[in-house]
């Protein structure tokens, strides 16, 4: 509760949270404002916003309601970021709490790994996955999560280094606890703050991630994803120049929703440090 | 001599990362629906199956995997990158053709975002809580939190488009036949919007990390020693604190250098730029293996290049780095 409080104290972290919150309502009510398929024929296209009372945020260049696109869009973004994050999480945890936790040659091979991974360009790595896979919404995900883990690793495996040799892990051993309770029972909820705030920045990057592979027509196309919304404004970019725009303040809006929440849990959790939170 | 003997073991232990790399790119793009010459079948308007059987035989593509895997690893250690399919030129030779632009575009962007971050970092920090820094603190949020594309397609609207002062895209003007300093200045004029696109993201980073580690010099003692010795604020943050809180700047350019190649794809693709990363979009489109895996292995070295530089000036910034082995 102390930590609740002292969350809503920080004005930063609570535009940070009513953004979040904006954007989830965006996202649940999209069934319900527009039953109609958002990628359907909605009017004339090209209508500029605020033109035409029906369709108050108008049409793309083929005739396609924006309005619509934005709403359906906030759920493949919430969804693409959420699920990305929780495979990079998991993929990272494993692998940092086990180099943390045995050290010798698993630490070495895992962090070969996991350095392989940072010294190449995610997004280059996220192209060939892509292009591997297919860019179907359920591979574009995946792929996502796999780009983004070794961050993550690295933060388990420093927080498991400094945890593995403490009384209370000693007094797990002298009990006669197997590694795997040790690892899972013991260890990680003490290990877990650090990285819970660290998602947060995961989660940034992927809808980030998504956003940009839409845009350049890697991603599902048979989707509302504002990132295609963006890519299909710029051949009209020269005269309406909104069908770019206004997507692009919904990813904006987004990302700064989870950034300050981040930001405000690692406040909320350190008070004595406040933002350090690693980028 | 020590910091040099330190960055090459550091270089020396990336060789089998490196291995590492190429050995699993390679096996994923195994599982790739269709190879080279499915692409080129498909470009020729289709053909019958001894043609394709001929072009395999011709790309080495009839071999077996591992057969195929320790060619390309051998041939990569006699810096032969193999033939571009689609291209039709070495591959060694089209990514030569693409570097200078991405080294370019990058370069300026990294030198951008660490000046612009070292200044605003020190603003804040020193105005810490009062509206300078919550000014600075709230625009690196907002462009930490904008993608990239977006930033570049507004700035084509703003500055292309409306105000008519700069190119939409393009590395020259084509056909100009323009030499010398002229084009120097050309091509400097076309780089301004896409290496301002590209620095705003990282600019964020760098002012953050800059402001925390200004933060945490400033309450040294050495600090509180040149406070008591009489020293101006300015000439405190100059000569004693700014050295001490770049280390962790010097860090994040290492730790950025592949996100920033993984940028500049995007970035070239929105300005039409003829750069490295662009060639890795269409070779993707177009699925030139070849290609794609070049540009891998050479953004690879890259980044394991920069990272040695970083190595070295660290041990510049901090002596006590070289002088402790």
């Amino acid at each position: 509760m102390v930590l609740v409080r002292r969350y809503l104290r920080n004005p930063a972290a609570l535009l940070g949270a009513v953004l979040l919150v904006l954007v989830l309502a965006v996202a649940l009510s999209a069934p319900l404002l527009f039953p109609k398929d958002p990628l359907s024929l909605a009017g004339r296209p090209l209508q500029w916003p605020f033109a035409n009372p029906r369709l108050w945020l108008g049409t793309d260049s083929s005739g396609r309601d924006i309005a619509a696109q934005i709403f359906y869009g906030a759920r493949v973004s919430l969804l693409i970021g959420l699920v990305a994050t929780a495979i990079a999480i998991a993929i990272g945890i494993a692998v940092g709490a086990v180099a943390g936790f045995y050290g010798g040659l698993a630490d070495e091979v895992l962090m070969r790994v996991t350095e392989a991974f940072q010294t190449l360009p995610n997004f280059l790595l996220l192209l060939v996955l892509v292009a591997v896979f297919g860019s179907q919404i359920t591979t574009v995900t995946v792929a996502i999560g796999l780009v983004s883990w070794p961050a993550v690793a690295r933060l388990t495996r420093a927080e498991f280094l400094t945890l593995r040799n403490r009384e209370f892990v000693q007094a797990c051993r002298v009990l006669g606890m197997g590694d795997a309770r040790i690892i899972l029972r013991e260890i990680l909820p003490n290990a877990l703050p650090p990285v819970i705030v660290y998602a947060s920045v995961v989660m940034a990057v992927a809808i980030l991630l998504e956003s940009a592979l839409a845009f350049l027509n890697l991603s599902d196309p048979n989707i509302a994803s504002w990132g295609n919304l963006i890519g299909a404004g710029r051949g009209v970019l020269r005269t309406q120049w909104y069908v770019s725009a206004i997507p692009g303040v919904a990813i904006l809006l987004t990302v700064l929703g989870v950034s300050l929440v981040g930001q405000g849990l690692n406040d909320a959790l350190n008070p004595r440090l406040r933002r350090t939170l690693p980028s | 001599m020590t910091i040099l003997l330190l960055a090459l073991r550091r270089l020396a232990a990336s060789v089998p990362t490196l291995l590492l790399i190429l050995a699993g790119l390679f096996l994923l793009l195994q599982l790739a629906p269709g190879d080279t010459v499915d692409a080129l079948m498909a470009q020729m308007g289709g053909g019958d199956p001894a043609t394709a059987d001929e072009l395999r035989r011709f790309y080495g593509l009839d071999l077996s995997a591992t057969a195929q895997l320790g060619r390309y690893l051998w041939r990569l250690v006699r810096f032969d990158l193999g033939v571009s399919a689609i291209y039709g030129k070495p591959v060694a030779t089209v990514i030569a053709e693409r570097l200078p632009v991405t080294l370019l575009l990058a370069g300026s962007a990294l030198v951008l975002s660490f000046a612009g971050g070292t200044l605003l970092g020190i603003v804040a920090a020193r105005r810490l809580d009062r509206w300078p820094d919550t000014l600075i603190s709230t625009l690196g949020l907002a462009f930490y939190a904008t993608p990239s594309f977006w930033f570049g397609l507004m700035g084509i609207v703003l500055f292309s488009i409306r105000l008519g002062w700069l190119p939409a895209g393009g590395y020259e003007e084509v056909g100009g036949g323009l030499t010398g300093l002229a084009r120097a200045l050309d091509i400097a004029r076309h780089l301004v919007l896409p290496s301002l696109t590209l620095a705003l993201v990282f600019l964020a980073t760098y002012l953050r990390i800059m402001r925390a580690s200004m933060l945490e010099v400033m309450s040294l003692d050495f600090v509180r020693t040149a406070r008591a010795k009489g020293m101006g604020e300015t000439g405190i943050v100059v000569r004693h604190a700014l050295r001490n809180a770049l280390l962790p700047m010097v860090t994040l350019v290492g730790l950025q250098a592949g996100t920033m190649l993984g940028g500049s794809v995007v970035v070239e693709s929105v300005f039409a730029l003829p750069g490295l990363g662009r060639l890795a979009y269409e070779s993707v489109v177009q699925r030139d293996l070849n290609t794609l895996l070049g540009i891998v292995f050479v953004s690879a070295l890259l980044v394991i290049a920069v990272n040695f530089a970083v190595d070295l000036v660290y041990g510049r910034l901090d002596p006590r780095i070289a002088a402790g082995r």
